[in-house]
């Protein structure tokens, strides 16, 4: 599904260059359920971006799906996120004045789905995601673990293969963060591939595989990552400790 | 769906309330500015015209002169004297002319009637003048005729401001009154109408006679004016050449000497007045133009900030597949739904304005504004067109955002 070979990002931002990614090789089969940890600023959100087709690396090849997303037009990139690419982001990014069934609508518009079909699908989405008594809701009428099922039922309008979730448990406390990794699971278990970034270990350790960011490189060193995961498990004790 | 859109633009508008009542305020006030400048512009155009040809319908007026041109050997500065005799002459040789009268005039004669006595401008002239002159009788009464002329007949018609003096409200027509001291029949009275330019005073203050009567009563021979008039505007320089060539022969006078004959050509006026006034509703159009431009910026600006603010939104549509052309129509379709609503209250607001304006009673001082279908599409497509100028930036800047950067905001 995912196939990065030498991605580099630098972002110039025009004082001083920043190298966010380095060289990094990145392989994700159909039907995969990754996540990836890594420290802030490892370059995580860059590599989404990147995988996500909103911004394109500065070297290095990305085919997704099969196909070289390399020299396509703006124009092509839209309609690759539209169709193939679910996101959920950390922090929802509904809109606010559109009800939770308008959010759900809006990539279904871009796509050009059919009124009637749309509303259909809207409806069914939201239902699957248990919102289907708040389908005219706006976001600020909903508490944050709803407002992120309907960002994941918005991510699954357009039937896309894969789904892309930067941080999407962040902004959630414990329970609805495993609601929604809950979500994820049951998704993927219908066969959609879904690359999930996270700081929670135990979200982490919810995935079939994990893949390791550091000072924007990919490591496999299972030494270093396991001091890491070490260091997040003793977080998330400190966490529930509170 | 759509409506979703509409929510949103109206909690923009909302969260800038003062920058958008300002806006909506400028295109309004543009709109407005732009019809009403129109409208009054068209009916003080039209108002002028109508008084303008209080004097008369492209009629010129000449005067006897002096020559200033030496010809055959005579000298210059020789006085030019007009007689009823030219006018015969000029009848029978300028076929181009449609209508020509003598007038005699007198500064001041005593009229009375009753007990009422004024010293009132009298003119004595032929039948042809009052159609020519715009002097047209009211109900009930008529202008002097032929025959008149021809019997030399002791009747006379009164403008109506002197008919007021001498009657007040009272009938007038079929009166007698005295001019110096001898009776005569009133037979009309002027219809009241504008008149802004007059050689003689204006008409509503006069008295007109058979020039022959006058000849008669007060030893008139010269002729203070003639007025003619051709036929049609394009033989009018014919006929005016033609005025030069038989009296230039008559009198012996170089045709092209316009001082032995001083004409007034109300027909040149016109051009004149007609390019004046063009030029004073451009103005007044460029004026409005200038307002709505400024609106225009004021939507532009207004837009920036919504873009600006949106940014957020922007770059989550784009990361949900919108493509630019998405991102550039709404934001230009909402600029112009602002630019419409303002521009739309703007031209009711002016209609309305018009509409009530005759009740004011000013017609008499500035006509009566009016607008054509035409100037009203043009005002709306302009409106349009600066509405599409004030989206399409804020718009492309919308639709080049960058939507990780926009989305991080
Ligand atoms: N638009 C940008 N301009 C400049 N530097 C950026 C930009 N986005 C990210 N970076 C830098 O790139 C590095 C990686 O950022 P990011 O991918 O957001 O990390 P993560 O998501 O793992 O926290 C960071 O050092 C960050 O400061
Ligand atoms: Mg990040």
């Amino acid at each position: 599904m995912i196939k990065m070979r030498g991605i580099r990002k630098v972002y110039d931002t025009g004082r001083i260059e920043v190298e966010a990614l380095k060289d990094v090789d990145l392989d994700i089969k159909g039907g995969e359920f990754v996540s990836i940890v890594g420290p802030s600023g490892s370059g995580k959100s860059t590599l989404m971006n990147i995988a996500g087709c909103l911004d394109v690396p500065s070297e290095g090849t990305y085919e997704l799906d099969g196909e070289s997303v390399e020299g396509l037009s703006m124009s092509q990139l839209a309609d690759i996120r539209n169709r193939k690419i679910g996101f959920v982001f950390q922090a929802f990014n509904l809109l606010p004045y559109a009800t939770a069934f308008e959010n759900v609508e809006l990539p279904m518009m871009f796509g050009k789905v059919p009124a009637r079909e749309r509303r259909k699908r809207a409806r069914e989405l939201l239902e699957r995601v248990n919102l289907g008594d708040r389908l005219d809701h706006r976001p600020a009428e909903l508490s944050g673990g709803e407002m992120q099922r309907v960002a994941i039922a918005r991510s699954l309008a357009m039937k896309p293969k894969l789904i892309l979730a930067d941080e999407p448990t962040g902004n959630l406390d414990s329970k609805s963060g495993a609601a929604i990794v809950d979500l994820f699971e049951e998704l993927w278990k219908s066969g959609t591939t879904i690359l999930l970034i996270t700081h929670d270990s135990t979200v982490a350790t919810r995935t079939n595989r994990v893949v390791y960011l550091k000072d924007g490189m990919v490591r496999s060193q299972a030494r270093e990552m396991a001091a890491d995961m070490k260091a997040l498990k003793e977080r998330k004790r400190l966490d529930t400790m509170q | 769906m759509y409506l979703m859109f509409l929510r949103q633009l109206f909690h923009d508008m909302k969260g800038q309330k003062l920058r958008s009542a300002l806006t909506l305020f400028g295109i309004f006030w543009g709109t407005t500015a732009l019809i009403l400048l129109g409208a009054f512009g068209h009916g003080i155009h039209a108002h002028q015209v109508k008084k303008f040809n209080g004097l008369g319908e492209h009629i010129a007026i000449m005067w006897p002169g002096r020559t200033s041109m030496t010809y055959k050997g005579l000298p210059r500065g020789r006085s030019i004297l007009l007689r009823e005799d030219d006018v015969t002459l000029m009848k029978e040789q300028i076929p181009e002319l449609e209508a020509i009268s003598i007038e005699y005039q007198d500064w001041s004669i005593p009229v009375r009637h009753d007990k009422v006595l004024i010293s009132a401008r009298l003119s004595g002239v032929a039948a042809e003048y009052g159609d020519m002159r715009n002097v047209i009788p009211d109900w009930g009464g008529r202008f002097v005729d032929e025959i008149d002329v021809r019997l030399r007949r002791r009747v006379c018609f009164l403008g109506n401001e002197l008919k007021d003096d001498l009657f007040g409200s009272a009938k007038a027509v079929g009166e007698i009154i005295e001019i110096s001291n001898v009776p005569f029949t009133v037979i009309g009275v002027m219809k009241p109408k504008g008149q802004d330019s007059a050689y003689s005073g204006r008409d509503k203050d006069k008295i007109f006679l058979p020039y022959s009567t006058s000849a008669v009563m007060f030893g008139h021979t010269i002729a203070n004016v003639i007025v003619w008039k051709a036929k049609s505007l394009e033989v009018h320089k014919i006929a005016k050449r033609k005025i030069y060539e038989v009296l230039g022969k008559k009198h012996k006078f170089d045709p092209g000497d316009n001082q032995a004959v001083s004409m007034w050509d109300t027909t040149e006026n016109l051009d004149f007045f007609t390019n004046f006034f063009w030029g004073f509703r451009i103005f007044l159009l460029m004026i409005s133009f200038a307002t709505l431009v400024v609106g225009g910026i004021g939507v532009a600006n207004i837009m920036y900030v919504v873009v600006k603010e949106r940014s957020k939104e922007i770059g989550l549509k784009m990361s949900l597949g919108a493509k630019k052309g998405f991102i550039l129509s709404q934001f230009l379709l909402e600029t112009l739904l602002i630019t419409f609503i303002g521009g739309f209250t703007g031209f009711l607001f002016a209609m309305t304005l018009i509409r009530i304006f005759p009740s004011f009673n000013l017609e008499e001082y500035i006509g009566i504004p009016t607008i054509s279908s035409f100037e009203a599409i043009l005002s709306v497509s302009l409106l349009m067109v600066i509405g599409l100028f004030a989206g399409f930036f804020p718009a492309r800047r919308a639709a080049n955002m960058n939507p990780v950067q926009s989305l991080k905001m």
